[in-house]
């Protein structure tokens, strides 16, 4: 970059790629998109299969049930799903936030950011165990 | 044009005035998918059970069927502006870029029609006695 004019020279480096210390924000910001690509790719295909069975009569979504009797793999898929939803969602709200140009003091962008899976972690154990008291799955 | 200062240079070059299109779609979308899936999961775990019988009366509503297909018309849009972004930043190939976002709106048209055309057959063919 040097020689482009006089002033770029003496430009700062930082912040460097190579020296940087990890924060809640790169978590709940790598967070928001390996949950809302998950959920692109494995939920809401799902989602459409699950109506597509439905729509398809009883055998039809009697295989589509039989998927999620493999074990724990349904479990695993449904709580995944949940969560990934619950921490998209609180993460999406953070972003409305931050959009509105809120919340970048140091602190309070720390706070929210620890607050967010937090909160995604205690919504979805509290959907679960709603799901567990009532014995419908 | 201007040849001095940064903002001189690039005026009248850019902007065609909807370069913001996506970035406001995607939060229109993101606040009727915060509504329409807030719904769906409040409706799905207040079910008894999810027998098909139940399945077929309860998306038979129009209170359920209608919501149902706007929240696949939300949530298929919003997929397809942030699948995009993904691809945008990850897939440096130009061929490769070009044909995954072809493929990605084939998904997400295709997935909202599939899911749309499900739940309106089950909504016109009604209740299986």
């Amino acid at each position: 970059m040097s020689g482009v004019s006089g002033s770029a020279s003496n430009r700062p480096l930082s912040p460097h790629l190579q020296v940087y210390k990890w924060g809640p924000h790169m978590l709940v910001s790598i967070l928001h998109r390996v949950t809302g690509d998950g959920m692109a790719l494995v939920g809401v295909p799902l989602l459409v299969w699950w109506l597509y069975a439905i729509s398809a009569g009883p055998e039809s979504y009697e295989y589509f049930l039989s998927w999620f009797n493999w074990g724990y793999i349904g479990y695993i898929i449904l709580v995944g799903m949940s969560f990934a939803f619950f921490e998209h969602m609180y993460s999406g709200l953070r972003h409305f936030v931050l959009d509105a140009g809120a919340g970048y003091e140091l602190q309070t962008n720390k706070m929210w950011s620890i607050a967010v899976p937090l909160a995604a972690i205690i919504t979805t154990g509290a959907m679960w165990l709603y799901i567990v008291s009532k014995n419908i799955l | 044009m201007g040849s001095g200062t940064n903002i001189g240079r690039v005026r009248g070059l850019g902007s065609a005035q909807e370069g913001a299109h996506h970035w406001i779609v995607q939060r229109v979308t993101a606040v009727s998918n915060l509504l329409l899936v807030l719904w769906l999961v409040f409706s799905l775990i207040r079910l008894p059970n999810y027998e098909h019988g139940l399945m077929i009366e309860w998306l038979s509503s129009p209170l359920v069927a209608v919501p149902m297909m706007l929240m696949l018309v939300s949530i298929f849009w919003h997929i397809r502006i942030g699948l995009q972004v993904l691809i945008e930043d990850y897939v440096t190939d130009h061929g490769a870029k070009f044909g995954l976002i072809l493929f990605l709106n084939f998904f997400a048209i295709g997935g909202a029609a599939l899911g749309i055309f499900s739940v309106a057959k089950i909504a016109f063919t009604g209740v299986v006695a």
